[in-house]
């Protein structure tokens, strides 16, 4: 059944990448590929909730099905093993939960593109690693899904591929990513030497065992957190995730927000056995984590692009499940992950329609005024947003206050300079968020009257995601994640004396999304006349801010150039046309040279030849005469 | 001065008129006459050495050279009309084609 699962997803990959592409003619029509590719991951949903409801029966005990054995090496296997247990689980309905839903609403997004078939085989090519990221049991097969679901990355994003800056947004995600691949691959290593496996239940085990293993954990932990931080856009390697907002919305939804950039936090708790004994790699993802919550938080509060504002908060807020990792949370981290997922996906499925609707429009400054013009949209992200922002009792108030309560008093590295940080944060995000909302919906109009002519509510196809994800955003909260997880990812011992202080921040925390709510409401409530006085007030921290703190510029200087530099001089002037060319071309010209000195003898006269041989004949003669 | 003096005298005579010819004459036709010359040369002197040594092998020796300079010339002519068909002049100074 589980091999089903992961099967499912590339079964409709390979039907509508055949049939419904350029490839195959365009052999099928629409109706097919929206069967398909809506229906396949539904039955994976399905399979995957059996499967729930088998683990269940079964006591929790976890499901190994052995699908293939693809090499012995010496006493070690090489299998593709899936693996459910309760995280699995967890992981799984979200992908495939959140991704069918997401397919449903790509039917509508997409429906007068011409790449539909090439679009759908994407998607479900896409599920097809992630799902196979999720429940592989070795960290190989857990690896091919993180390559895969970066393969689709690419091509999603430069799905519009006629547009080179979409093309180069694919490249700069590709390249970055294998910035952190290089740290994965080379954790893998150093497991695989210590254990001689690399099924991850068996690596915890080891870990957890009496005999300290022979690597040292906070190592193999920041390695593999390299891996991790690429995936999941965290400094230094978050700048791919704002770019990658060039491709469809629908994937910026499933992709870049609910399902692949949260592999990193399944990777580091899946491999939590790992973290428990490695507390300075759980001090760098912490500390890691909440810079990167901060700092996105920060930009997103200036950025006037929608899906960039909403780019920016997936990095803060995938910045606050990494400061739960890094405090020993992993459940909550999970928690967030889930959550995140329905109110992150509801709003950029809801920007999408807005989109959608203004035909293309994605700049805030010439929004406004939506409300009553697409109300199913606006009231869905009316409650994303509150959920998101931590108002109670909406789903991101409970996984957010979680993470903030866990990074103040977890015995496991939390702080209250992580607490004020990340608080910090969330005022910010709930400023930046009802901003967004302000803009976008609220307001005098700003749009041009011929937008504003066409400005229509989206299909039900796409209506109906909305409502339903707003529905999981506003009720998710009472799912009880981290419960469900504590008998594999127990939550970390609390300091005892700072008890007291859990109503308190609760309390603090209400009061943050309140401020934030009322911070935006001040600015934007009544007409651009506020925030352009601050903006007026702060020219360089605006700047600085809009530009996203130059890292783009930093990292261009600093790694684009030198490479190009290196490339140009090195490798090319000097290795392959001064080196290589150089080498070839100074062979022919010594053969050019000696044939041009042999060809003077041959002057075309007889007689000179006659002489030549008669001289030859002699002198040979007498050299033998002389000493025979 | 005996017999076989004067004939190697004679061999020696014939082989350098040959010579003399194919280096100082630039027609081609003479050129090949003065091989011949040569020839007939090396010829007279294996036949006088085989006299005067009373074996056969010189004898035998010259009629391979007969059956050389006959295939020699069976080939060199046909090429001469060849190339004199190109250039309708027998002057080797015209044939420099191959110049380096």
């Amino acid at each position: 059944m589980l091999t089903a699962i992961v099967l499912l997803p590339l079964l409709g990959f390979v039907l509508n990448g055949v049939l419904a592409t350029r490839l195959g003619g365009n052999l099928v029509g629409k109706r097919f590929v929206t069967v398909v590719g809506c229906g396949l991951p539904l039955i994976a949903f399905a399979l995957v909730v059996a499967s729930l409801v088998e683990l269940r029966a079964g006591a929790y005990a976890p499901l190994v099905e052995v699908a293939y054995r693809w090499a012995q090496i010496g006493t070690s296997p090489f299998e593709v093993a899936f693996y459910f247990d309760r995280l699995t689980a967890v992981m799984a309905l979200v992908v495939t939960g959140v991704g069918s839903v997401i397919h449903v609403y790509s039917v509508g997004y997409m429906k007068d593109d011409e790449g539909f078939g090439r679009f759908f085989a994407y998607l479900n090519l896409f599920l097809f690693f992630m799902l196979l990221l999720v429940l592989g049991r070795s960290l190989l097969v857990l690896f091919v899904g993180w390559e895969g679901v970066g393969l689709c990355s690419y091509l999603l994003i430069g799905f519009w591929f006629g547009d080179l800056a979409n093309a180069r947004a694919g490249k700069k995600a590709f390249v970055t990513n294998r910035v952190g691949d290089a740290g994965f691959l080379l954790g893998m290593f150093l497991l695989h030497q210590a254990f001689g496996t690399l099924d991850m239940d068996r690596i915890n085990a080891a870990f957890g065992a009496a005999t300290l293993p022979a690597v040292s954990a906070s190592l193999v932990g920041l390695l593999l957190f390299a891996g991790a931080s690429a995936k999941s856009a965290q400094i230094p390697l978050h700048v791919w995730l704002p770019d990658a907002m060039a491709g469809p919305t629908p994937v910026s939804a499933l992709i870049h927000a609910a399902t692949m950039v949260t592999a990193g936090v399944y990777l580091v708790a899946r491999m939590s056995g790992i973290y428990l004994h490695a507390p300075e790699a759980s001090a760098v993802i912490a500390v890691i984590g909440v810079a990167t919550a901060f700092f996105a938080a920060t930009v997103a509060v200036v950025q006037t692009d929608i899906k960039k504002v909403l780019a920016y908060s997936t990095i803060s807020q995938l910045g606050l499940m990494f400061l739960a990792l890094g405090v020993g949370a992993y459940a909550v981290a999970i928690f967030h992950v889930v959550t995140h997922a329905f109110f992150k996906a509801c709003l950029f499925l809801g920007a999408g329609s807005v989109i959608h609707a203004l035909g293309g429009e994605q700049d805030v400054r010439r929004m406004g005024g939506l409300a009553r013009r697409i109300p199913v949209t606006f009231w869905t992200f009316t409650i994303a947003t509150a959920a998101i922002a931590g108002i109670p009792p909406l789903a991101g108030f409970f996984s957010k206050d979680e993470i903030l309560w866990f990074a103040f008093a977890s015995t496991r590295g939390g702080s209250p300079v992580l607490w004020a940080v990340a608080a910090v944060t969330a005022l910010l995000t709930a400023f930046y968020m009802f901003r967004l909302l302000w803009l976008t919906f609220l307001g005098a109009s700003r749009m041009t009257p011929e937008v504003e002519h066409h400005v229509h509510e989206s299909p039900l196809s796409m209506t109906g995601v909305l409502m339903l994800l707003a529905l999981l955003s506003a009720v998710g909260g009472f799912i009880a994640v981290p419960q469900f997880l504590e008998a594999q990812l127990p939550l970390p011992a609390l300091h005892e004396e700072l008890h007291r202080f859990e109503t308190p921040l609760l309390v603090v925390s209400v009061a943050i999304a309140l401020v934030g709510l009322a911070a935006a409401a001040f600015l934007y409530g009544s007409g651009p006349a506020r925030s352009d006085a601050l903006r007026q007030r702060f020219p360089g921290l605006h700047r600085w801010l809009a530009s996203k703190y130059f890292i783009d510029e930093l990292y261009e200087r600093a790694v684009g150039r030198p490479l190009v530099w290196v490339s140009d001089r090195v490798f090319l002037r000097f290795g392959d046309r001064a080196v290589l060319d150089g080498t070839l071309n100074g062979a022919a010209a010594i053969g050019r040279g000696s044939g041009w000195l042999l060809g003077r003898v041959q002057t075309g006269s007889l007689h000179v030849y006659v002489w030549l041989v008669l001289v030859g004949i002699v002198g040979s003669l007498l050299w033998s005469w002389r000493h025979v | 001065m005996d017999r076989t003096q004067l004939l190697i005298g004679v061999a020696v005579a014939l082989f350098s008129l040959g010579l003399v010819g194919v280096i100082v004459r630039r027609n081609v036709l003479v050129m090949l006459m003065c091989m011949e010359l040569m020839l007939n040369g090396v010829n007279l002197s294996l036949v006088t050495f085989a006299q005067q040594t009373g074996t056969t092998v010189g004898a035998v020796l010259v009629f391979l050279v007969f059956v050389v300079a006959t295939v020699e010339i069976a080939l060199a002519i046909p090429i001469v009309l060849l190339l004199v068909r190109d250039k309708r002049t027998l002057d080797l100074g015209a044939y420099n084609d191959l110049k380096g």
